[in-house]
């Protein structure tokens, strides 16, 4: 066993298992330490994917952000008798039960294709068009650069070399698209985590005036 | 046990995909509900990744899933500010007392 396998099954697991103790798990502030074990494990998993950027990108804003969003909101809620609200034992039998067979489901689908040859069989011509990639494209990790390109709108790493002639397309348009997405929700979170605090002052303005 | 392909990470992510499903359905703590969407956005991420490593989708996997860290970031923000308007209204976060809009 490599040291890639060892590392893949460590974090795995611990993905996993976070995972599933997020579940089981009834306390809220627990919950979200194992979910960050869970995200930061599929970080590590990512970096074993050769996704640096992407890894990267999910420790900071992921681990560093979002879960960090969640505690505020766990700190700002959970007050005393609110710390626990136990799930019923009936829904968890039955959650369990769902999960279990929704599992089963996905892992008959996954074993089921002959994922070998999808590569092979999703058009005409991707043998010889991943040849062109490798000669130019050396997969191993430092995607920072060419993830760049394609949110430019730029894919030198699918065009140089390419058998075909035509351009690939890029991402400039959901890019900008996200930035603008990005300020609605800045200006919504802001109005809605403002909105009752204006009531209040309507409220009191009408009742004392 | 073998060498590491790509139906391993499909495995993960499917696992962490049914945990957040489950998660989201079970849980009657609104914060605990939020968990439940980002483990499953976790989990379609995982194999997004692994998809751009072993098949023809190369780059585009992972700008996908660039954009899906960015967008789940965004749900957590507005759905956070939900979450506080509720606790703000029913002084709990259990979402079992959101049934007002009955109709």
């Amino acid at each position: 066993m490599t040291a890639k396998e060892l590392l893949f099954w460590m974090f795995a697991l611990v993905a996993c298992g976070g995972s599933i103790a997020v579940v089981v798990s009834q306390n809220i502030v627990r919950m979200a330490f194992y979910l960050i074990m869970a995200l930061g494990s599929v970080a590590a998993l990512f970096f074993l994917l050769n996704a640096d950027f992407v890894a990267a990108t999910q420790l900071l804003i992921y681990v560093g952000g979002t879960v960090v969003l969640l505690v505020f909101g766990v700190m700002l809620t959970a007050s005393g008798p609110y710390l626990k609200i136990k799930t019923s034992p009936a829904d968890g039998v039955l959650g369990a039960g769902v999960g279990v067979l929704f599992l089963a489901m996905i892992l008959a689908t996954v074993y089921r294709v002959d994922w070998g040859n999808t590569a092979t069989r999703a058009g005409a011509g991707i043998a010889a068009y991943d040849a062109s990639i490798a000669s130019n494209y050396p997969p191993e990790g430092n995607t920072a650069r060419p993830l760049g390109w394609a949110l430019l709108g730029v894919r030198p790493d699918k065009d140089l070399g390419s058998l075909t002639g035509e351009l690939s397309t890029g991402y400039l348009l959901v890019f900008e698209i996200a930035s603008v997405h990005l300020l609605v929700v800045l200006i919504g979170a802001a109005y809605l985590a403002r909105a009752k605090r204006r009531i209040d002052a309507d409220a009191n303005e009408k009742g004392t005036g | 046990m073998g060498a590491i392909g790509l139906k391993h990470y499909l495995v993960v992510g499917a696992v962490m995909f049914v945990c957040g499903v489950v998660c989201m359905a079970t849980k009657r703590n609104g914060i605990g509900v939020l968990m439940g969407v980002e483990l499953v956005l976790n989990g379609a991420n995982i194999n997004f990744v692994a998809f751009s490593q072993y098949t023809a989708l190369q780059l585009d996997g992972q700008v996908m899933a660039l954009f899906v860290i960015v967008l789940a970031a965004a749900e957590a923000a507005i759905a956070l500010a939900i979450a506080l308007n509720f606790y703000n209204n029913h002084l709990t976060i259990d979402v079992d007392r959101g049934d007002e809009l009955q109709g």
